[in-house]
């Protein structure tokens, strides 16, 4: 996949952290307003994707590898997993949410229409998980099938 | 008519039949059963999860395997395209 023309470039870089905030604001408000991990996951994964369309795939190969990415999404498994047994440990059962209740780390109980970002116990820390695997996984798809299509071309020459 | 096309008819016909009564017996769009378990979720996810979004709380808490396979199955996805696209050393 080769780099765009400047103008679409141009837009790219204003657009990106726009795009970037508004997933990101996604998953951290997961347990206040609609969407979570993996909806602002998606969001994420694709502003990257369109970096990767704008710029092509050299460049973006150049500052970030698969490698990389799969090791970021393995770390969002083993995290969603730890919490789930976490709950096992400190709680009752497996996904047990034992953060609730405590007044110091995500354990506030809210009250009914306040949108406090202190609450839900382990919900938000599982959105930061699933929200990590989700961006690291799906853009990771992208690259290595885009990186396969530049090999190809290079090949054929 | 042969005895294939004779089976043929009058199993499409029973299964028309079954699609029918099911049809004639679906509840009216928009009005769901009462069920226990929707109005226990509603009533209690704010006091033991303590999440203002219902279903964020039903997604990572009550109903936390489910989310696990999701998440297993886009790992494997994720493998299997990184599988097969990966690199070959020259």
């Amino acid at each position: 996949m080769s780099e765009m023309s400047k103008i679409v470039r141009t837009i790219t870089s204003i657009a990106f952290p726009f795009a970037m905030i508004y997933g990101l604001y996604v998953i951290a408000h997961g347990h206040l307003t609609p969407g979570g991990g993996f909806q602002g996951g998606a969001i994420v994964a694709s502003a990257c994707v369109m970096i990767l369309v704008a710029f092509g795939s050299k460049w973006t190969l150049d500052k970030i590898k698969e490698k990389r990415l799969s090791v970021f999404e393995s770390i969002g498994a083993v995290a969603f997993i730890g919490l789930a047994f976490l709950g096992l440990i400190f709680g009752t059962v497996f996904f047990n949410n034992f953060l609730v209740g405590n007044e110091y780390l995500f354990g506030v109980i809210p009250t009914t229409g306040v949108a406090n970002i202190n609450t839900a116990g382990i919900l938000p820390l599982m959105n930061f998980a699933v929200g990590l695997k989700v961006i690291a996984g799906l853009f990771a798809i992208v690259l290595v099938m885009a990186y396969a299509t530049t090999n190809y071309k290079e090949g054929k020459k | 008519m042969s005895k294939r096309n004779l089976a043929a008819a009058a199993s499409l016909s029973i299964i028309a039949v079954i699609f029918l009564f099911s049809a004639l017996l679906m509840h009216s769009f928009g009005v769901p059963d009462e069920s226990e378990m929707d109005q226990y979720v509603i009533d209690n996810t704010q006091a033991e999860t303590g999440a203002n979004n219902g279903v964020t709380s039903v997604v990572f808490d009550y109903r936390g395997f489910d989310t696990l396979g999701e998440a297993t199955v886009l790992f494997t996805a994720v493998a299997g395209v990184i599988m097969i696209f990966r690199r070959r050393k020259e």
